[in-house]
């Protein structure tokens, strides 16, 4: 009962705080510029074009009215078009986000399977080398600008062992020896599914680079945070009761104080994957992966004004949504959160 | 009278906190290290037009007889493609890539900071509007929330610096109106409540002196952030704008010769990871002096 009252009322507010986006965005749409039309139709308006543009956009309207026009279109999906493409900008952005989605996901799972074992690791040997080395590597990985460690691996891998691929998301012969058909646009799925083992070992090589760029920061947060998370717990005295009992170490650690700790780790988990998702940007650029992060950075080049804006929106919903999920699978693990 | 008291009292409380934090850095090799690189840096980027060998160069000018030389005695860290010495671009771009993002960050708390004393403070409806608009700030992933604001406002190194300070004030109000709810019982806010002291001047000489430790904990920690983030802007492009140096534009201008002029990209992105790495180390030990976390 007070869990769902607890998800009834996060939902409520995942809400509110959605309208409040909106609105943010809105004003830095039509109110901010100085001349909002002729940021719509790009660098090269015309007068007669502002004219048309203004009326349609009902810039010389209240603004109140306007945010109404405004928010109607945003719940039909209507996020205009783009001025580069042509295309509908929510399309746009369909269209890329599986690209984005595999980098983020895997990228994400790898800083979890590599950060969380360190921190713990890092928590038991306290002080001794093995902490000192988890400790370096963490904050050597926070501290790496992401565009930089791109370029690293880059001569390192591709040129110095030519042992992975420069760039791009696979071979560009690969759509004429063994094309992917595509079904959901994550080509490691689709090559998956439909047992095209080239296409996978090719993609799966493309993915490498990128992917350990964007979770070098998450990583080093994510270790840092368990560490943290660790030495509290591990101090407890259910800890030394159950060590003064003979219970094997493994054992305390893993199940026992694992499990208490696991509840801030998922916190900064989720936090972590919005650093991630404007890492995306960064990492999608230097190793030309056609994601949300190539096409928002050519937006913001080409001044592409309804692309921004949806572009803006899109990522925020999307961080207000792990917000959400984090602190519901919080409130599953740990009971007295939805009791606050 | 008692206002007097009270405020000689937490000034020398202050300045012993302040000797043992420069005792604890004093101790700690790392620490020590670290304070000693953003010293050196921040006085480079100071007087960078006396250091830098080159210093017209390093501000822009082209010389095109030396395009893309290797790291030699003659140019340390090698030349770019328009033949201007790579350390003395170095050095002058630590202004924009160093000094502005301290100003960001100055900025966001003296934005962020008086707002927190105040909902924390006031409580209430005062507090309950704050609070929400600052949910709303922080419901953008904050790199996101600036870029938007640099396309709105126009690209360029002082409208990047104002996105930053607006994604990022947010972070403080929440920091000190915490601070600030536990001050807030405290029996020298009390007393001075009692003796009909103005609330103004309370949040101004009792409670704000005092959220300054956790402030500076936190800006340290946040510096590395928005150097990362200033950088970043700069190489999409949507920061400085050449020919002005800034270290992620400079790295975003050699990345198309990587794999051959290595260097062009690399000491500029040394420069950002050395000055982040510092940052990030020195707010680590500050942080276990103080350990803002128990405010919140």
């Amino acid at each position: 009962m007070r869990k769902l009252e607890f998800l009834i009322r996060r939902l409520i507010t995942s809400l509110f705080v959605l309208i409040g986006v909106s609105i943010i965005a809105f004003f830095l749409a039509r109110v901010v510029p100085s001349n909002a039309a002729a940021l719509y139709i790009g660098p090269k308006a015309r007068p007669e074009d502002i004219e048309r543009v203004e009326k349609q956009l009902g810039l010389d309207k209240p603004l109140p009215v306007q945010y109404s026009i405004y928010m109607s279109e945003l719940i039909r999906g209507d996020l205009g078009t783009s001025i580069g493409s042509k295309r509908p900008v929510l399309q746009e952005l369909t269209e890329r986000l599986p690209a984005t989605l595999e980098l983020l996901i895997t990228a994400m799972v790898l800083a979890s399977l590599v950060g969380v074992p360190l921190g713990v690791l890092s928590a038991r040997a306290q002080g001794n080398f093995l902490d000192v080395i988890v400790r370096t590597i963490s904050i050597v990985g926070v501290s790496m600008p992401a565009f930089f460690l791109g370029l690293i691996l880059q001569i390192l891998f591709f040129r110095n062992l030519d042992l992975l691929p420069l760039a791009g998301r696979v071979s560009g012969d690969l759509r004429f020896t063994s094309p992917v058909e595509q079904i959901t646009n994550f080509i490691i799925l689709d090559s998956f599914l439909t047992q095209n083992w080239v296409a996978l070992k090719d993609a799966f090589l493309h993915l490498i680079l990128p992917a350990v760029t964007l979770a070098a920061y998450p990583t080093g947060l994510i270790a840092r945070m368990t560490r943290a998370a660790m030495l509290e717990v591990l101090e407890q005295d259910y800890i030394r009761t159950a060590r003064a009992y003979g219970i094997r170490d493994m054992i305390v650690t893993y199940l026992y104080a694992l499990k208490n700790a696991i509840s801030p780790t998922l916190t900064v988990i989720g936090l972590t994957v919005a650093f991630a998702l404007t890492g995306t940007f960064f990492v999608e650029i230097i190793f030309n992966w056609p994601g949300l992060g190539l096409f928002t950075v050519r937006s913001l080049l080409n001044l592409d004004y309804p692309a921004i804006m949806g572009i803006t929106l899109f990522g925020a919903t999307g961080y207000v949504l792990i917000n959400l999920i984090v602190d519901l699978s919080q409130a599953w693990i740990d009971p007295r959160i939805s009791l606050k | 009278m008692s206002n007097i008291q009270t405020t000689s009292i937490e000034t020398s409380q202050s300045t012993r906190t302040f000797r043992h934090v420069l005792n604890v850095i004093a101790r700690d090799p790392l620490s020590l290290a670290s304070a000693i690189i953003l010293v050196v840096f921040i006085l480079m980027a100071i007087f960078a037009k006396q250091v830098a060998p080159y210093p017209e160069e390093g501000a822009g000018r082209t010389n095109v007889d030396n395009t893309m030389l290797a790291p030699s005695s003659e140019h340390i860290f090698g030349t770019d493609r328009l033949g201007r010495d790579m350390l003395s671009r170095v050095i002058v771009g630590a202004r924009s890539a160093l000094i502005v993002p301290i100003g960001v960050v100055a900025f966001a708390v003296l934005l962020g900071a008086p707002l927190g004393a105040i909902a924390g403070y006031k409580g209430g409806w005062i507090d309950e509007i704050i609070m929400r608009i600052t949910d709303l700030f922080l419901a953008f992933p904050s790199l996101l929330l600036a870029m938007a604001i640099v396309s709105a406002l126009g690209r360029g190194l002082e409208n990047a610096a104002i996105a930053l300070v607006i994604s990022w004030w947010p972070w403080y109000t929440r920091l000190v109106r915490g601070v600030t709810i536990s001050l807030r019982r405290r029996y020298f806010v009390e007393a001075a409540q009692a003796i009909g002291v103005s609330d103004w001047v309370i949040i101004l000489r009792h409670i704000l002196p005092n959220t300054i430790s956790p402030i500076l904990v936190q800006a340290t920690v946040d510096m590395g952030t928005v150097i990362l983030a200033m950088g970043g802007l700069a190489f999409l492009g949507l920061g400085t704008q050449p020919p002005n140096p800034d270290w992620g534009l400079m790295v975003s201008e050699g990345r198309s010769f990587i794999l051959d002029q290595w260097w062009i990209a690399t000491f500029p992105g040394i420069a950002i990871f050395i000055v982040v790495l510092a940052f990030n180390l020195l707010g680590d030990t500050l942080r276990d002096i103080f350990d803002p976390r128990q405010y919140r």
